[in-house]
């Protein structure tokens, strides 16, 4: 047999596809799959829409003004609902890294010219739009039921630091979604959130000075969960940022170190 | 079988082309465990060449170092030229592997357009259903297609970039009879278009039937390569069968056409492209008996030539096993 058939295929016209293969298809499908997701739209909508009108606008304390605060308890309990949905949502959308990966997916990309940081960078933006979606839903759950009060600048301030504040736990779900196996991540991290809730007192607050605070202050939804709620108050403490920033920088430096294990070339 | 290994440097590749796929010296560990001993392939433009081994032999292993999924431990490995990566980013090399890799939520039609989308430049969707022949179920939930159909999507998303190679890892597992041939029909009507194609099978009639050329491999090492007649002339021959106390297999070795030589106890097998004059040597020279001649098919060959290798015996009867279902 000879080598001279020729190649149908002129090799020097190939191009690398610009911005190592982000496009809008691929961020339209992305989102048509996150949509059609329907545990993604429970965790993300229902589950926090329900628990704030359950415990934020139907009990008698609603109306309440909240010591040393600038609204009542309707619209503080709006906020921890809405951070507490934008987190949930953050996570499950970077944890769904784990189900791609299960199914062979990432594998089928890295044989496409799509860069691997241009897909973590879609899933970020993902996130984003799921967990503004969280946010949305539940402040106008609070200004349809209007139990909720508190001056414009904090509803505007505090939805603000729950969407962009969420970013923190895509990068949890992120590096939980490289370092876990199997289709089932959220199964696990579901609760594991609820746990890290309570003990940031986005469900209850927590006793200044009680053992549970104590613990609590060095836990990753406690920092945001002040910040979020400091519009509110009218006051900010530095350790909130620490406790935001130190728990950003684990998160993230985790989930490099995840991936970049995961798309070596062994 | 010689002239294959030209290389695919200097001027020479300017007018003819670098070579579809060239590997040198290529070798692959897994800790302990060497998976690919080292390997020298040049596959040229326009060839379909099988990898053809038992489970275990190394192929996977090779393809994924051509796809720039890993590194090859020592030994260099060129695809058009150029880095396994670098032509993976120009779209030049396609994929279509075994199981997994698709999205179950999305539709057929969508997971098209969703791969489309990452190329530079791609075959219109639509198209790809057409010859992939799943345009009927293009608005089907992948979740929700059959092994075959999902086979038929690989197959679709590896034809979008129009590739200049195009490799196949086992693309037939787990299809029936009318599928496979029906997969084959497609890669063939392709392939008439001037693409380089290199698959992995443990079928052996599928390597006999659909490829230019076969490369035999086991135990991490090419033991045969040539055209699919020559590797079936390496399959014809005789095993040659006797009793013979005390054998010695290096002095049986160098009787006339002798491939192989078993020991088993008493008896001895002799493999041989001369079954008659190795035959006549044994009942005249030696004190052997009870002698029979048996003409050796296809599987046999496969397993003379992968199976005498120590660990890749038991493999090598499995995937002859197989091959004649």
């Amino acid at each position: 047999m000879t080598s001279t058939t020729p190649l149908a295929i002129d090799v020097s016209a190939r191009r690398v596809p610009p911005l190592g293969g982000l496009n809008p298809t691929l961020l339209k499908l992305e989102l048509r799959r996150l949509l059609r997701n329907q545990r993604t739209v429970v965790f993300t909508l229902v589950i926090p829409v329900m628990f704030f009108v359950l415990f934020g606008v139907t009990p008698s304390y609603a109306t309440k003004h909240v010591d040393n605060s600038h609204g009542n308890a309707a619209a503080m309990i709006m906020i921890s609902m809405a951070v507490y949905g934008a987190m949930l949502a953050t996570t499950a959308t970077g944890a769904s890294v784990s189900i791609e990966r299960a199914l062979g997916w990432s594998r089928q990309l890295r044989l496409s010219p799509l860069n691997p940081a241009a897909y973590v960078f879609v899933k970020l933006i993902m996130a984003l739009f799921i967990g503004g979606i969280s946010v949305l839903a539940v402040y106008v759950t609070g200004i349809v039921t209007r139990k909720a009060s508190m001056p414009t600048s904090a509803w505007i301030w505090s939805a603000l630091i729950a969407w962009v504040g969420s970013l923190t736990f895509a990068a949890f779900g992120l590096f939980m979604g490289y370092l876990l196996p199997g289709e089932n991540v959220m199964q696990v991290l579901g609760p594991g959130l609820a746990l890290l809730a309570f003990l940031g007192g986005l469900f209850v607050p927590l006793d200044s000075g009680s053992l549970m605070q104590q613990i609590g202050q060095f836990t990753p939804m406690y920092g945001l969960n002040n910040l979020v709620h400091a519009p509110f108050y009218g006051r900010v403490e530095a350790g909130w940022v620490v406790n935001v920033v130190i728990w950003l920088v684990v998160f993230s430096s985790g989930a490099v170190w995840r991936f970049r294990r995961d798309t070596a070339r062994v | 079988m010689t002239s294959r290994t030209q290389q695919a440097t200097g001027e020479r590749s300017r007018s003819h082309g670098p070579a579809a796929v060239s590997l040198r010296g290529v070798t692959k560990s897994f800790g302990a465990v060497q998976a690919v001993r080292g390997i020298d392939l040049d596959v040229h433009p326009g060839e379909i060449v099988a990898f053809l081994g038992p489970n275990g032999a190394g192929k996977t292993s090779t393809i994924d170092m051509v796809l720039g999924l890993s590194r090859p431990t020592s030994g260099s490995v060129e695809v058009l030229g150029m880095a396994p990566r670098e032509a993976i980013g120009r779209g030049l090399v396609s994929a279509v592997m075994q199981t997994g890799g698709l999205l179950k939520d999305l539709t057929v039609a969508e997971t098209v357009e969703y791969t489309a989308s990452l190329f530079a430049s791609a075959v219109p969707v639509h198209d790809v259903l057409r010859r992939a022949g799943i345009e009927g179920i293009a608005d089907r939930r992948v979740g929700k297609c059959s092994g075959g159909e999902q086979q038929r999507l690989r197959f679709a998303l590896a034809l979008l970039p129009d590739p200049a190679l195009l490799l196949l890892d086992e693309p037939t597992t787990g299809m029936d009879v009318e599928g496979r041939r029906a997969f084959w029909a497609a890669i063939r009507a392709d392939a008439a278009l001037g693409r380089t194609v290199l698959f992995a099978t443990h079928y052996l009639e599928e390597a006999d039937a659909y490829a230019d050329r076969i490369v035999l491999v086991s135990a991490g090492r090419i033991v045969a390569d040539g055209s699919s007649a020559e590797v079936r002339a390496l399959a014809s021959g005789t095993t040659v069968r006797a009793i013979l106390p005390d054998a010695d297999p290096d002095t049986l070795r160098l009787l006339p056409g002798v491939d192989s030589v078993e020991v088993r106890g008493d008896t001895v097998l002799l493999h041989t492209r001369q079954g008659d004059d190795v035959a006549r040597h044994l009942l005249n020279h030696t004190d052997a008996h009870d002698l029979q001649i048996t003409a050796q098919g296809l599987e046999d060959a496969f397993l003379a030539l992968t199976g005498h290798e120590n660990d890749a015996a038991t493999s090598g009867s499995t995937a002859a096993q197989e091959s004649s279902r």
